[in-house]
């Protein structure tokens, strides 16, 4: 069991009101899934993702990363497990604007103890990975917004993290780019990499093995995509019932709004 | 464990990020080390230029015996009618007992002053400066015997009625220029003349005067003339090295003072100092010139602190997202902190290099000079690792609040901010 999280709650205090972000939370995510967790803004979908990444840590209840309870560490403790166990992608790439690709790939092994000095085979060989083996020496400014989130995503491997938490990442690029950043993430998947991402999009959830879903800072829905209420095949073969049943009706709501807009 | 691969693993790559974003952004680390720059620069001007003032002058004395100094006795101002002056003047005791204590002293002559009629056929000279001293006055004041022979040590121990007489006094007595066993009348007592000796008055400035006609006699013969108690002496030395003062004093007054029989609370009744006490007071203004580049080099340090503050808070404030970024990936609080402490003392200690050269820079200028007085102008080591140390020093100070802030910051906030 990679991730195992239990009735978890997370409290904030903003001013003098409570906002209660996670109202119990459970889940549990296994070695090689890829999961996509969804949800409306204000559903809790970030702060779930900021507690399995380490970056935040639940009010009340637990969360087991590779048997080790993670919950109650200190702010060292928790550097240390996400540059060891967590590998992030954000919406925004956020690579270092001075430095080359190799470099900002290499900028984890900085903070791994003993790992500095084949940080930059290793870099090499994480951008190989992504493709962009032929980039190595270019500076974000000189990349384009897929190369830049496959730099990203390098960044994120170079220190084989158990688990490669992405935040809407494909969320600051084109539907092209987006289809080959999410094929990316299938290849690694299909290498072994347990992949999370956190996303709005349904055409990016529709990706994953399994889909979790938030809303109120709860789970309603958390099944493999062919049991998902939106794109699970159960579901598509009731639709499609039901649409032959009562013809006229317009083909697929999102078709219809693409040729609308 | 961790740490202690992790940190100096950061530490190196800080110094090489820093350095390079210090050249990214050189104009305005230069504007924000300016402070450090003018303090540094200024210590090493100042420093080195009362170095160079101080070697002039000393040279200046050296020529008239840097290491020389005089004891007198001294009626104490604050109990004028305790003692009397015979209590007070010096005597040959005295002065034997210094020579055989005080290891700071090389060697000194007691010295009987007197003022006298000398006569040298019709030629009478009223109030001319007569002194007693002993063969040891020669090193000491390392006068020029013109004509004739210094005395020795038979003239003193043998109190013989011989004289020396200055080239003002041969022109004055209308007396050989080669002594020629000719006799003169001091005080009505009769001297044979066997030495002229060159005339040495202090620099203009120090407060010499026209010179006038002198008359030295052994120090036996003087204080047969003018036996003790009624009249007391003074003593003249050398010392062991010209900056011995201090050393030289304090043995004077203990053995003095004991000798004397002073109480812990009673006045010295007798006053040590140096030639004209010139060189202990180049001394302090020399030190006065050093407390006041220190003065200026802390000044300026804080001010320039609060510079390297202030561009450390806006590098933290516009960095926000990187350090965000840098958490994310595993940077422990401790390790940013290190980064921008890395990074505040590389500003500092870049100001402090840019001072140094311009320090350096001053000096050279004061230095070429022509036939200046700074000629002598140097920077010790110390003022330069004081500047150093206190620049470095000044970076982790007032860079640690930003770093503070920067190693708390929320990784989450910090991702988010614009």
């Amino acid at each position: 069991m990679t991730i195992s999280i239990r009735q978890v709650e997370k409290t904030y205090i903003v001013g003098e009101e409570r906002v209660r972000a996670l109202r119990g939370v459970d889940l549990e995510i296994k070695k090689n899934e890829f999961v996509a967790i969804m949800g409306p803004s204000g559903s809790g979908k970030s702060t779930l993702m900021n507690i399995i990444g380490c970056l935040d840590q639940p009010t009340t209840g637990s969360y087991v990363l590779n048997s080790r309870r993670v919950d109650s560490l200190d702010a060292s403790a928790l550097a240390k497990v996400r540059n060891q166990e967590i590998g992030f992608v954000f919406q925004s790439f956020e690579l270092l604007s001075r430095a080359t690709a190799l470099k900002n790939v290499a900028l984890p092994l900085m903070y791994a103890p003993g790992k500095w000095f084949g940080a930059s085979k290793r870099a090499a060989e994480a951008l190989r990975r992504v493709g962009l083996a032929d980039r190595m020496d270019h500076r974000p400014n000189q990349l384009s917004g897929g190369q830049k989130q496959r730099v990203a995503i390098a960044r994120a491997l170079v220190n084989s993290p158990s688990i490669l938490l992405a935040d809407e990442p494909t969320g600051a690029l084109d539907s092209k780019t987006s289809e080959e950043i999410i094929g990316l993430f299938k290849e690694l998947h299909a290498q072994g990499q347990t992949i999370v991402v956190v996303t709005h999009e349904e055409d990016v959830a529709a990706n994953a093995e399994r889909i979790v879903r938030l809303r109120d800072g709860k789970i309603y829905s958390d099944f493999p995509r062919r049991l998902d209420p939106i794109h699970g095949e159960y579901l598509r073969a009731m639709m499609r019932q039901a649409m032959e049943l009562n013809e006229p009706v317009a083909s697929d709501p999102q078709t219809q709004q693409e040729g609308g807009a | 464990m961790r740490l202690l691969i992790t940190i100096p693993q950061v530490l190196v790559q800080t110094l090489f990020l820093a350095l390079g974003q210090l050249w990214a952004n050189r104009v305005r680390a230069l504007l924000t080390t300016l402070g450090i720059v003018i303090g540094v620069a200024s210590t090493i001007a100042i420093v080195g230029g009362t170095q160079g003032l101080k070697a002039f002058v000393l040279k200046e004395f050296e020529s008239f015996g840097a290491s020389r100094f005089v004891i007198f006795p001294r009626n104490p101002r604050e109990t004028p009618n305790r003692y009397s002056p015979q209590q007070i003047q010096l005597k040959l005791r005295e002065a034997r007992l210094l020579e055989r204590t005080c290891p700071s002293i090389a060697r000194l002559t007691p010295v009987k002053s007197f003022v006298a009629q000398v006569q040298f056929g019709d030629r009478v000279e009223q109030n001319v400066r007569i002194t007693g001293m002993d063969e040891d006055w020669h090193l000491i004041e390392g006068r020029t015997i013109i004509a004739g022979r210094p005395f020795s040590r038979i003239d003193e121990e043998e109190q013989r009625a011989v004289c020396i007489v200055n080239d003002k006094a041969v022109e004055e007595l209308l007396l050989d220029k080669e002594p020629s066993s000719q006799s003169i009348l001091v005080g009505g007592r009769k001297f044979m003349v066997v030495g002229v000796v060159e005339t040495k008055t202090l620099p203009t400035i120090f407060g010499g005067g026209e010179p006038l006609s002198e008359v030295y006699i052994p120090f036996s013969a003087a204080n047969a003339m003018k036996p003790e108690p009624i009249f007391g002496l003074f003593i003249q030395g050398t010392m062991v090295s010209p900056d011995a003062f201090d050393d030289l004093e304090a043995e004077v007054r203990s053995a003095l003072r004991r000798s004397r029989e002073l109480k812990p609370d009673d006045p010295d009744t007798f006053l040590v100092r140096a030639t004209e006490q010139a060189i202990s007071s180049i001394n302090r203004v020399s030190v006065g010139l050093t407390i006041a580049a220190t003065c200026i080099v802390t000044i300026s340090l804080i001010v320039g602190g609060v510079g390297i503050m202030n561009i450390m808070l806006a590098s933290v404030s516009e960095r926000t997202r990187e350090i965000g970024l840098r958490k994310a990936v595993g940077a422990p609080p401790i390790v940013i902190l290190t980064q921008f402490l890395v990074e505040a003392v590389v500003l500092c200690l870049s100001g402090a290099l840019i001072g140094l050269l311009v320090g350096y820079g001053l000096i050279a200028g004061l230095r070429a000079i022509p036939d200046g007085p700074m000629a002598g102008a140097s920077v010790p080591g110390w003022a330069v690792a004081l500047s150093v140390g206190f620049s470095a020093f000044t970076g982790i100070a007032f860079g640690m609040f930003p770093a503070i802030k920067a190693a708390r910051l929320d990784p989450i906030e910090a991702l988010r901010h614009e």
